[in-house]
């Protein structure tokens, strides 16, 4: 089975326990984190991460994460990772 | 692994820059649906339609979840509806046979109305050499079946680089115009008069499933005008070559999101994956202007001296740019210059700077043409004519597609709404002097030396 893979990115204030909110859910829904990079520019927070949703069921991982952004007050995107490769290259 | 750069970049253009896929249309095939009897050619077309498009609405929005990416309109084109109608109004009256268009118009709008999506095109007529009587029936019939319907788009292709412009198509589209600019002035947004259509345009109004279609093909309308202009934007001091170059970066990327949409589409639907169209297509929202990438260059107003090259600039480097990024590129690809549905075009005309005369030199170098222009109401029907000759001519011998989608409202300066996407518009002044003569002549302009290359 081919691997699929999604993006998670979070944009916001910075604050205790966003990134234990966001990877809390991953782990909930067994779903790997392959790759987590964030800065803090002026207290703005950017983060990415890849993970893992080979079998899993993004729309239940998208939604579980729109509540956490509102617990949270911050922006969360989790996209399939083809748009992003798809867009850069052939 | 993926690079964060790319993906904070992608989400800017997303988010920030407005960046979506703007229609995706599926064309269908009618052909089959053609019967003796026109009530049962109308459902036949509903039964079809309802078969073959039912999942376009959902699965589009399954893939906006996926990828996290508007796509703004779902569409569908059928074939030219007066070669699947001419069965049907074999035995008819003129005027049964006008009723009978209508009734056919209504058929379509039914569909459109049960499969969720905002317009339906193909009530299409291609003329460019002549007409046959079911040709004559549809086009003398487009007034009331717009002006009775709010999803169905209407076009006429009436010249080609091949066949030359047929002139008398061209005084029944004046008169088409006019009448539906009487019973319903902001219906004459769903109506083009063409020259050299394509057959796999996924824009409306001017989308049909042209000749030598298939039974179905995904078609796919890109964006961007926002990206575009904000990479402008950022390089304000570089040069016009090195301009070129970053919007033909910019454009492989966005047009590579709608190879990405259509192929998906296509295969969740079981049907052919058609074309990527490479227009920058703008919305009346602030920044989402092909106007404000002509700007961005460094014209002040649109429509000022440069807008011409300007705008050749930006369609040639967008076409580069997108040809690499797709395996099909179709439809009209290019830019549009929708004077109503760009807010950067809107002021321009408002103050002057972009006129008629001024659009259709602009037109020889983009995609369409006189695109959501609002002429005086009183406006005759010949003038009308007169400008869709102009603009055929610079189709036909520049062989490329041109087309006409003006309306007749207001008085000249008087601000004229037109409502959600189609934005408002200033009315634009139109020359007094008369064509009455020229294009009642009739008959058809040869084809230019230059159109026979065998």
């Amino acid at each position: 089975m081919r691997k699929e893979r999604a993006v998670v990115t979070v944009i916001g204030e910075d604050h205790p326990g966003i990134i234990a909110a966001v990877t809390g859910v991953c782990a909930e829904l067994g779903i790997n984190i392959e790759d987590l990079s964030q800065t803090v520019v002026q207290g703005l927070l950017t983060m990415t991460l890849i993970v893992d949703i080979t079998g899993k069921d993004l729309r239940e991982l998208q939604r579980r994460l729109e509540r956490v952004a509102e617990e949270q007050r911050v922006r969360i995107i989790a996209q399939h990772e083809d748009i992003f490769r798809y867009m850069h290259r052939v | 692994m993926l690079d964060r750069e790319e993906i904070l970049e992608t989400l800017r253009m997303l988010l920030e820059e407005r960046l979506d896929i703007r229609t995706v249309t599926l064309g269908v095939s009618l052909k089959d649906c053609a019967s003796g009897d026109i009530e049962e050619t109308c459902s036949l077309i509903e039964e079809k339609l309802l078969r073959v498009a039912s999942r376009l609405v959902s699965e589009a929005q399954a893939l906006e979840e996926k990828y996290g990416i508007a796509i703004v309109n779902r569409r569908v084109a059928v074939t030219p509806l007066a070669n699947v109608l001419a069965p049907s109004l074999r035995k008819l009256s003129e005027e049964e046979a006008r009723e009978a268009a209508v009734r056919a118009a209504i058929a379509l709008e039914h569909a459109a109305e049960k499969l969720g999506i905002d317009f339906i095109g193909g009530f299409s007529a291609l003329v460019e050499k002549g007409f046959t009587s079911a040709d004559e029936a549809l086009i003398s019939s487009i007034p009331e079946a717009l002006s009775r319907t709010q999803r169905v788009c209407s076009s006429v292709n009436v010249a080609t680089t091949r066949a030359g412009i047929n002139m008398d198509a061209v005084l029944k589209m004046g008169g088409a115009v006019k009448r539906l600019s009487v019973l319903d002035y902001r219906a004459c947004a769903r109506l083009v008069t063409f020259a050299n259509a394509p057959g796999d345009n996924p824009f409306m109004a001017g989308a049909f499933h042209g000749e030598g279609e298939g039974e179905a093909a995904l078609n796919v309308g890109i964006s961007g005008p926002g990206v575009v202009r904000a990479v402008v934007e950022k390089h304000s001091s570089a040069s016009l070559g090195e301009v070129a170059e970053v919007i033909k970066r910019t454009a492989f990327k966005i047009t590579r999101v709608g190879e990405l949409i259509g192929r998906e589409l296509s295969r969740r639907l079981g049907v052919s994956f058609g074309i990527v169209d490479l227009s920058l297509a703008p919305t009346p929202f602030p920044g989402d202007s092909v106007a404000g990438i002509i700007e961005a260059m460094g014209i002040s107003r649109c429509g000022a001296p440069g807008s011409v090259a300007a705008l050749a600039l930006l369609v040639d480097a967008v076409k580069k740019g997108g040809t690499m990024a797709t395996s099909y590129v179709g439809g009209l690809s290019g830019a549009f210059i929708p004077v109503s549905e760009d807010a950067g075009m809107a002021e321009a005309a408002k103050e002057g700077t972009i006129t008629a005369d001024k659009l259709l030199a602009m037109s020889s170098v983009c995609s369409v043409g006189l695109d959501m222009v609002v002429l005086p109401a009183s406006t005759s029907a010949s003038t009308v004519s007169g400008i869709i000759a102009d603009e055929a001519a610079i189709g036909v011998m520049n062989n490329k597609t041109t087309g006409v989608r003006v309306i007749l409202a207001g008085r000249e300066g008087e601000r004229v709404e037109l409502g959600g996407l189609l934005g408002y518009a200033y009315v634009m002044p139109v020359s007094r002097h008369s064509c009455e003569a020229f294009v009642r002549r009739g008959g058809r302009i040869p084809s230019p030396i230059h159109g026979h290359r065998n």
